[in-house]
């Protein structure tokens, strides 16, 4: 096989934390070398110029929500996979609550299946922690693992009962299995439709407190204590919640925690009059809350960041505030969206790429993420300041419920390689 | 002209001019509704259609009165019973409606926003009745005229709103209004029955009554919402009517001069003692049923003038 010589580039190292100059040589699906500088390129390799645009390693999104079983109106395999191509994203993480959820090896397979026929990316299922997502009876674990379930969460809705939490989660510690937990107290959080202060009060929506999210979290803390389970907090939106996830790493506990893209760049005021493309669950937070978020993510004591791809149609948006759907779809405007926190300093690409690529490989236990020899060749190339102003017709996804529509946003990603093969380029 | 809005869906997008405006306008409509005098020839022609997802009695009432007072076409529609039991979503509903051609929708609904989603489909004038926890300006609107006229002036008055905050469009409405006249507002509620965040918005919050009544000119008292209640806001209503009902006692400590105010339909021994309501020389509660019908026939009559304006500028 030829190889291939991505010359001239700006390399965007999340293991070194380095931005500079060189280059790259893969061959057979993986990189090979790794250059400093601007070294010639080998005899007999395809190159290609990168132009001096940054070359990173692909994105690896957890979470993103694919309607199939059950809703391919709203999102399929296929558009999935064209948005996750076009947005730099070269390993979704699917989630289980679909319609039925995922909690069968039968389903998991149709599920990988159809993947396998469909997306251009690669695609790991997650498997639902109880039957229906029902939090009564744990899924057969053992058979999802087995089937390639790569962790067991219940997505949003979190299992009340503790007694049968604590007993999924001492059966999955068993298998070393990785359980996704959603942290938010289910009674205060009941019928919540925006965070409850004075933007709420204004627009006269049902507010849950920011404490919510501590006190969930808090739980969860003292069941990952108990039961030693791998745990990964599916966000965290609250600088409340940011000094127990601190105590809790600094123990030794095996937990780790992410965030959504679109915590990390909207805020509350967001919402404006009732904008429902902005609901979202958890609700968009306090600036201050942001901001607390934002710095936790730089620091490295929030682990992930992620798009939280949920696709909706029209008809379940356009509703009176408090009964529209929740969610937003961001697969392709995860990368801009991330861009809008370097270009406002508050965090440097290297360290973006940690949370959006190294550390979600890791916690997965996947050999990409990185630019190192051997590593899978998934690989983006993107000019980080080319601006655009979005239009939401023009998104992949078959969804179109982004809350930045009309939004001016800088970052496009001009190639996408998985496994070596160049599966999107800009036109 | 001072008064440009298209809708009236809250106090919040409305200026103090046009506050202004329309309150002189349902004065005079008052005066005249007292004397007799009719104005048939305002909303002649018109069309209006009272769309209410949510009980009531005399804001419909009200409404209608005020519709075909000024001579427009009135019909109602309740819509509890109607095809949204059907499953049409509120945007086909509103659709719907459009293709008849009216000119002014009135709406009520129990869900914050859905009357701004509602107006954004529709190409008539429309009136936000209450919707959810949001805004009821008519409410507020009819409350500052009652003001006005007890008390001769719309600012640098203390006035206390007392009781479900939370739960609330009148309040919001209220704190609006009364906030853009530059009045001095005190809320006092039991802390689970008041907003968060309410001490950003320029007002005083109290949670004893006597402290808050203190010296205020004007005392008003809110329904206590049984019907939102869905768990326990309050020990007891013998409680809650012995710590923030409104008595003789407690009254004592507002100015002595100061009138009593409730938007209706009062819980008497619950928020408000019923020797106080039906005090003649404190309580306007009467007052203020009158100048619903007066705001409302000046809102639509505004309302109605530029609709006609806009149109007016659509054919030339």
């Amino acid at each position: 096989m030829t190889a291939t010589f991505f010359a001239n580039a700006r390399l965007i190292d999340p293991v070194a934390l380095t931005d500079a100059p060189g280059a790259i040589l893969i061959a057979d699906g993986v990189i090979k070398e790794v250059f400093e500088g601007h070294p010639s390129a080998p005899k007999n390799a395809n190159v290609v110029d990168c132009g001096g645009f940054c070359l990173a390693p692909g994105i690896i999104d957890i979470g993103v929500k694919v309607s199939e079983p059950g809703e391919r109106h709203k999102e399929s395999f296929r558009s999935a996979g064209r948005a996750a191509a076009a947005g730099g994203v070269t390993t979704i993480v699917t989630r289980p609550d679909t319609t039925p959820a995922i909690d069968t090896p039968e389903t998991l397979e149709f599920v990988e299946r159809r993947a396998q026929q469909d997306a251009p990316v690669h695609v790991l299922p997650m498997a639902a922690l109880t039957k229906g997502r029902e939090g009564r009876e744990m899924t057969e674990i053992g058979f999802l693992q087995d089937a390639g379930a790569v962790a067991f969460t219940d997505c949003d809705r979190v299992v009340t009962n503790t007694k049968v939490y604590s007993r999924a989660l001492t059966y999955a510690r068993s298998l070393d299995a990785l359980v996704i937990g959603h942290v938010q107290e289910p009674g205060l959080s009941e019928g919540a439709a925006v965070t409850s202060g004075k933007f709420a009060s204004l627009r006269g929506l049902p507010g849950v407190s920011p404490m919510a999210e501590r006190m969930g979290l808090d739980r969860d803390i003292s069941l990952i204590e108990m039961t030693g389970v791998r745990y990964h907090v599916d966000q965290i939106t609250t600088a409340r919640a940011l000094p127990a996830l601190e105590r809790a790493k600094r123990n030794g506990l095996r937990i780790t925690a992410g965030v959504g893209i679109h915590h990390l760049t909207l805020n509350e005021l967001d919402v404006a009059d009732y904008r429902t493309f902005f609901k979202l669950k958890p609700p968009l937070r306090s600036e201050e809350d942001r901001v607390a978020v934002v710095q936790a993510v730089a620091e490295g004591l929030i682990d992930i960041i992620c798009s939280m791809h949920t696709p909706q149609d029209e008809e379940s948006k356009r509703l009176p505030y408090e009964e529209a759907a929740s969610g937003a779809v961001g697969l392709e405007t995860l990368l801009p969206a991330a861009l809008r926190l370097y270009h406002a300093d508050m965090i440097d690409l290297p360290r973006l790429f940690r949370a959006m690529s190294l550390n979600p490989a890791h916690l997965l236990g996947l050999a990409a993420g990185r630019l190192l020899p051997d590593a899978p060749a998934d690989l983006i190339l993107f000019d980080p300041d080319a601006p655009f102003q979005l239009d939401r017709a023009t998104l992949l996804s078959k969804s179109k419920n982004t809350p930045f529509d009309g939004a001016r946003m800088q970052g496009k990603v001009l190639g996408t390689w998985v496994d070596g093969q160049r599966i999107w380029e800009k036109s | 002209m001072t008064f440009r809005a298209k809708h009236l869906l809250g106090i919040e997008p409305l200026h103090p001019t046009e506050i202004t405006t329309l309150l002189d306008l349902a004065d005079s409509y008052a005066d005249h509704n007292r004397r007799g005098i009719a104005h048939r020839d305002v909303l002649a022609g018109l069309t209006q259609i009272n769309m209410f997802f949510e009980n009531s009695t005399r804001t419909l009432a009200s409404f209608e009165l005020a519709g075909m007072r000024l001579g427009a076409d009135v019909m109602n529609m309740g819509m509890q019973a109607s095809s949204i039991k059907k499953g049409e979503t509120l945007i086909d509903t509103a659709l719907t409606l459009n293709a008849m051609r009216p000119d002014l929708l009135v709406v009520r609904h129990p869900h914050s926003g859905a009357v701004d989603l509602l107006a954004q489909k529709v190409n008539c004038a429309v009136l936000n009745a209450g919707d959810g926890k949001h805004e009821h300006p008519t409410q507020a609107l009819l409350d500052a005229l009652t003001i006005r006229r007890a008390k001769g002036r719309l600012h640098r008055l203390s006035i206390a709103i007392c009781g479900d905050i939370a739960h609330s469009r009148v309040a919001r409405s209220n704190i609006m209004l009364l906030g853009k006249m530059e009045n001095r507002i005190r809320l006092i509620a039991p802390p689970t029955l008041m907003p968060s965040g309410m001490g950003e918005f320029g007002v005083e919050v109290f949670e004893n009554m006597e402290e808050g009544l203190k010296d205020v000119d004007v005392v008003m008292m809110l329904r206590l919402q049984k019907e939102r209640m869905d768990g326990g806001f309050i020990p007891s209503e013998r409680e809650y009517f012995h710590r923030y009902g409104l008595d003789a006692v407690k009254l004592r400590h507002a100015k002595p001069d100061a009138i009593v105010m409730h938007p209706g339909p009062m819980n008497r021994g619950v928020e408000i003692d019923g020797t106080i309501a039906d005090d003649i020389n404190r309580s306007v509660i009467q007052e203020q049923v009158e100048m619903g019908v007066a705001v409302r026939m000046a809102a639509m009559d505004l309302l109605a003038q530029n609709l006609r304006a806009g149109r007016k500028a659509v054919m030339a």
